[in-house]
């Protein structure tokens, strides 16, 4: 790559910032440059931060109707999966699929969810609240 | 702010871990770029990890792993590392309070979704991130991050959690800092070393998934795609876009750095092979980012099936290069001149 091929794509995925890439001058010599974003990388972004939206959307309605309790759509909302999840809660993948089934979520008790609420950097209180019904 | 702090060089760095490694070692009066921090730890790979999972994708690496710049260049260079983890959070926060206020430079491995001064869209859940703090100010630590442009500040709570966020690759309140880096270095030895290093890295594994074979094996998965999965098609071949690009490498993979410190450690010792080696690694580098666009033109393309075949060949391209390369390299570094 050459300094004026680095790209500047001006990528909203950069948040305003610029990275540092490794270039060459056009006397061959490597020089640093910073990049404001480069087109193709900020599609594969988007595309994997819009799949995770599609997920948490999709499991916040069916929390909404009442057929998920709020743990699916958090789980995406903090850019999670179920085997990332089960890793820092330190629950089995099984007993997490369980929770997302409201008449289970609504008996959990305070230290499962702190469990939770740990994982998303939420308070417990908020959990706990969710636990009655959706109004 | 105090005088330490106020001659403490923050500079961006393509990559976390050999900036943090190549501020360290400068501030220590060893003065290091982080392409030859990067070069010098053998820090360039491939690696195709179908069981390590990503969100669901394999895991595909260009680099060695976690914790290896600087466990290697620590050694290779004879500095004295010390490291500590902590089981218990409170005393890991005690403890860099305490470095700090010695005037030293602590190197923190932390988790980057927990970072607050990270942009939204960059957050995700990579526990393998490294930063320098180098002070404090009240309740807030300041914070040489090298992928960032200046020095940033962030809470104590924020990177309380950032520290010891659980999960893969937990860091565990990981903190580690230099002692005795000797000033005087046998470059020539230490170069071929870690060229040496990096051949047998890429092209030197009997693994089907490491160097130049997993690059060969990606390729073979890339063709193997099924047309009809549309939508798994799309997010496998970004996923590699991602994994190449978008985590800090300085562009393709980090070929490009390694070129930079090819080019660089030839210059030192003056071994005008390095110098050519650099060049053509440049030109590999170009073929992976057009690799990555093809990927992406690939994942637009509505309508008909793409066909996964010419981005293969591409690949296997690459490897075929790199493979030649590589032996080229091996040859120099044990040629005694």
């Amino acid at each position: 790559m050459k300094l004026d091929e680095v790209p500047q794509d001006h990528s909203s995925t950069y948040g305003g910032h610029s990275k540092l890439v490794y270039a060459v001058d056009a006397e061959g010599h490597y020089q640093r440059a910073q990049s404001d974003g480069w087109e193709p990388e900020a599609y594969a972004t988007q595309l994997a931060v819009a799949e995770l939206e599609a997920q948490e959307a999709e499991a916040e309605a069916a929390w909404q109707r009442g057929e998920l309790s709020p743990l699916k759509c958090l789980m995406y909302r903090y850019r999670l999966d179920e085997p990332a999840l089960a890793q820092i809660t330190g629950l089995w993948q099984w007993r997490i699929r369980r929770h997302f089934r409201p008449a289970i979520y609504r008996r959990l008790s305070a230290a499962i969810l702190a469990r939770y609420a740990e994982a998303f950097g939420l308070p417990v209180e908020q959990l706990i609240g969710y636990q009655k019904a959706p109004a | 702010m105090s005088s330490f702090e106020a001659h403490f060089q923050h500079r961006q760095s393509a990559h976390c871990e050999s900036g943090v490694m190549a501020s360290l070692l400068s501030h220590a009066g060893l003065p290091m770029s982080e392409p030859m921090a990067f070069g010098l730890a053998s820090g360039l790979a491939f690696a195709y990890l179908p069981i390590v999972k990503l969100s669901g994708m394999p895991l595909i690496a260009y680099r060695m792993p976690p914790k290896h710049l600087i466990k290697t260049l620590s050694k290779r260079l004879g500095a004295r590392l010390n490291s500590r983890t902590f089981g218990n959070p409170e005393q890991g926060r005690r403890e860099l309070d305490a470095l700090l206020d010695q005037g030293r430079l602590a190197g923190l491995q932390s988790s980057v979704f927990w970072l607050p001064y990270f942009p939204p869209e960059m957050r995700f859940h990579f526990n393998a991130h490294n930063l320098l703090a180098f002070g404090r100010d009240g309740d807030q630590y300041l914070i040489s991050d090298p992928v960032f442009e200046e020095p940033v500040r962030c809470a104590s709570a924020d990177l309380q959690k950032a520290r010891f966020a659980k999960g893969a690759l937990a860091a565990k309140g990981l903190m580690y800092w230099l002692d005795d880096v000797p000033q005087q270095q046998d470059w020539e030895k230490l170069i071929r070393q870690a060229v040496l290093g990096t051949t047998r890295i890429l092209d030197g594994m009997p693994l089907p998934w490491i160097g130049i074979r997993g690059i060969q094996h990606l390729a073979k998965q890339v063709e193997r795609l099924d047309p009809a999965q549309a939508k798994y098609n799309r997010l496998y071949l970004t996923h590699i876009v991602r994994m190449q690009e978008e985590i800090g490498t300085g562009g393709a993979g980090f070929r490009f750095m390694y070129a930079s410190f090819l080019q660089e450690a030839g210059e030192k010792i003056g071994a005008a092979e390095l110098g050519e080696a650099s060049t053509r690694l440049t030109a590999i580098g170009d073929d992976w980012r057009q690799f990555a666009s093809a990927c992406v033109r690939a994942s637009r393309s509505k309508g008909e099936a793409p066909d996964f075949r010419p981005i293969a060949e591409m690949l296997r391209g690459i490897a075929g290069q790199e493979r030649a390369l590589m032996k080229e390299l091996g040859a120099w570094s044990k040629r005694k001149d």
